[in-house]
């Protein structure tokens, strides 16, 4: 209010009308009242968010009738084996010390291994590939080292895969599990029986998982490109599907073309991308012109829309397989061009000219790739 | 702008527009079901924004300004032959912020003094859209520039074009609507036969819904497409010029055999 006042009327100079004529307008006029200027300005009038707190309650203490004090006692472990004993300081009420085992006694957990007899070695547990030396060893390992398999194979003396010492353990743990069980039907729950260690699986598996890490960036977006190529195709069909239900078979035609459009173009994709094709704009432009068909069924599904909204999809669906780079970039190539993001005159020719000119820049920039 | 040409997306235009038969709806009120036409669209043109003046002396601190909101046909034609009302939502400490217009000009004049995002809803007739648009707008009190002092006669204006494009309009709609200013109507096929419209029952018996004579019209901004139509045709020209240079130089590069190409062995399809 004082700020208008003193623009309004001229000449009364005071130092302060210059600062107050470059501050910026978009400060709420309203005069404050009952906080000074300062304040005001700082905080642009508005209450802080927390309720201040009462200083005099932070540092109360419930008096307590207890005599606590604390003393520096021995103690043992029970998981340790060698009767070890440490101090500590502890916390002693009314002259009484706590009771109870060490706290942290109770993480002290480690793995069943089974346990083996020399004779139930020799009825059910001999195996070609393994002596029975060779077995021992591994069980003992086991056992000292919690079944972590990655330690075990790097620990054992002769040189085995970690897959054929699981497999080994495995193998015999549920042969014992079924040897001791008084019955078949006990143990058919126990999930070693039910699921066996299966090698060639893991091997095959891990293979996978290996490649699939160590795949280059180049055929990553190679596989995603693929992908997200069939599920666009899949989507259109979907839809064109979903659309012809409710129609009578006349104007099921109008669906079935649209997504022929569709499947014509995604059976071009994949023979395309097997075979190098010299201009890669093929692939793109195929996989534009699929979406754009998905996006025109999903619009013409809403009974009504904004023209901008449907050239916000268009645009979309025609730089989804651009990466967040390439779409600023085509986004500096129009602002280059003196071409606004966004039009200002949103007409069905405009945004059908402007959805163009975005999609050649965006082939103009697959090209300068190469 | 009357009777033009629709390009039509997937079919030639000796194909007649297909007509779409829904099932026929659980609902016992309405046995009949809706005609609708295929492949044709009906847009509505608007304008919609805000405009401010500046209270001057009489400005208070709570009300500096008075500002008015309001979404008009782009070519200033009534537009309350496809919506039938609008409803305005203000900042909330604005007393029942919640405005419905009934009746076309769909405007609403406030008085205050901050900015603030409006949600304006455009509710159609029945025979158009069941469903309502909403659009948003952001009131803008001051201009830009210094301008030293406000001045009262200049308001601060800021409007948007947007069309309204009603994909698979209903027969009836359609008929309705043919030969009025304030839509866009594509040209239908010589001998397709419209039923006869069916005059909506309006609010506004009197008084115009156009705005053509507006007390504010002179403050309208113009919106033409052709200077966006032209820019856009130039930079299309530009790029194309561009990728013709390079997809020539690159037949030159790939006139020597071409490099081999590391990825080559991988397929894991």
């Amino acid at each position: 209010m004082d700020a208008k006042d003193i623009l309004g009327i001229p000449k009364t100079q005071l130092p302060t009308t210059q600062e107050k004529k470059s501050r910026p307008q978009k400060e709420p006029q309203r005069k404050p009242d009952g906080i000074s200027r300062e304040v005001y300005a700082l905080t642009g009038g508005l209450a802080p968010l927390m309720p201040s707190i009462d200083v005099s309650q932070l540092k109360k203490r419930p008096p307590s009738d207890e005599k606590i004090t604390w003393q520096w006692l021995p103690f043992t472990n029970s998981a340790r084996k060698d009767n070890l004993q440490l101090y500590h300081w502890v916390r002693v009420v009314n002259g009484v010390p706590p009771t109870g085992d060490y706290s942290f006694a109770k993480y002290n957990k480690s793995v069943d291994v089974v346990k083996y007899t020399d004779e139930e070695y020799e009825k059910y547990l001999t195996d070609p590939m393994w002596t029975k030396e060779e077995t021992d060893q591994l069980f003992e390992l086991c056992e000292r080292f919690d079944l972590r398999f990655i330690v075990i194979a790097d620990r054992f003396p002769s040189s085995r895969t970690v897959e054929e010492l699981k497999d080994r353990y495995y193998g015999v743990s549920r042969a014992i599990l079924i040897a001791r069980a008084p019955s078949p039907t006990d143990v058919s729950g126990h999930p070693l029986v039910k699921d066996p260690y299966n090698v060639s699986q893991e091997v095959e598996r891990k293979r996978a998982l290996s490649m699939v890490l160590s795949q280059t960036k180049h055929q990553e977006r190679k596989d995603a490109e693929v992908l997200a190529e069939a599920k666009r195709i899949t989507d259109s069909r979907m839809a064109s599907r979903a659309a012809e239900e409710p129609e009578m078979p006349v104007a099921s035609h109008v669906g079935s073309e649209s997504a022929d459009r569709a499947v014509v173009l995604g059976d071009t994709v994949s023979p395309s991308s097997n075979i190098q094709l010299p201009s890669a704009t093929v692939v793109p432009s195929t996989s534009i012109i699929a979406d754009s068909a998905s996006t025109l069924a999903s619009l013409r599904m809403l009974r009504v829309y904004l023209r901008t909204y449907a050239l916000e999809q268009m645009v979309q669906a025609a730089s989804s397989s651009a990466g967040l780079r390439t779409i600023k970039r085509v986004e500096q190539a129009l602002q280059e061009l003196g071409v606004n993001l966004k039009p200002k005159v949103p007409t069905k020719a405009v945004c059908a000219e402007h959805l163009e000119l975005r999609k050649e820049i965006l082939t103009l920039l697959n090209l300068q790739k190469q | 702008m009357e009777g033009e040409i629709e390009p039509v997306d997937c079919a030639s235009a000796s194909k007649p527009p297909r007509l779409e038969i829904p099932k026929v709806p659980d609902d016992s009120e309405k046995p009949i079901a809706i005609k609708r036409l295929k492949d044709v669209e009906i847009c509505v043109p608007i304008v919609y924004g805000t405009m401010a003046f500046h209270l001057g002396r009489k400005a208070s601190e709570s009300q500096s300004h008075r500002w008015t909101v309001y979404v008009r046909g782009a070519t200033n034609e009534d537009i309350g032959v496809v919506i039938k009302r609008v409803v305005f939502q203000l900042h909330p400490s604005f007393n029942n912020p919640t405005r419905v217009v009934e009746s076309p000009p769909f405007e609403l004049q406030e008085c205050g003094w901050g900015e603030f995002e409006i949600a304006i809803s455009l509710f159609f007739h029945s025979d158009v859209c069941d469903k309502p648009l909403d659009l948003y707008h952001h009131l803008k009190l001051y201009p830009e520039a210094e301008s030293g002092p406000k001045s009262t006669k200049k308001p601060v204006v800021m409007e948007s074009y947007n069309e309204i494009v009603f994909p698979e309009p209903a027969e009836g709609f359609f008929a309705r609507v043919l030969n009025h200013p304030a839509v866009v109507v594509p040209r239908l096929p010589a001998g397709f036969v419209l039923p006869t419209p069916v005059p909506i029952d309006s609010v506004h018996g009197k008084g115009r819904g156009d705005t053509k004579n507006h007390p504010l019209s002179h403050w309208f901004m113009n919106f033409s497409e052709a200077d966006e139509l032209l820019k856009i045709a130039s930079a299309r020209q530009q790029v194309q010029a561009h990728i013709i240079k390079l997809r020539r130089e690159l037949n030159m590069m790939n006139g020597l055999p071409p490099p081999p190409n590391p990825a080559s062995g991988h397929d894991y399809a």
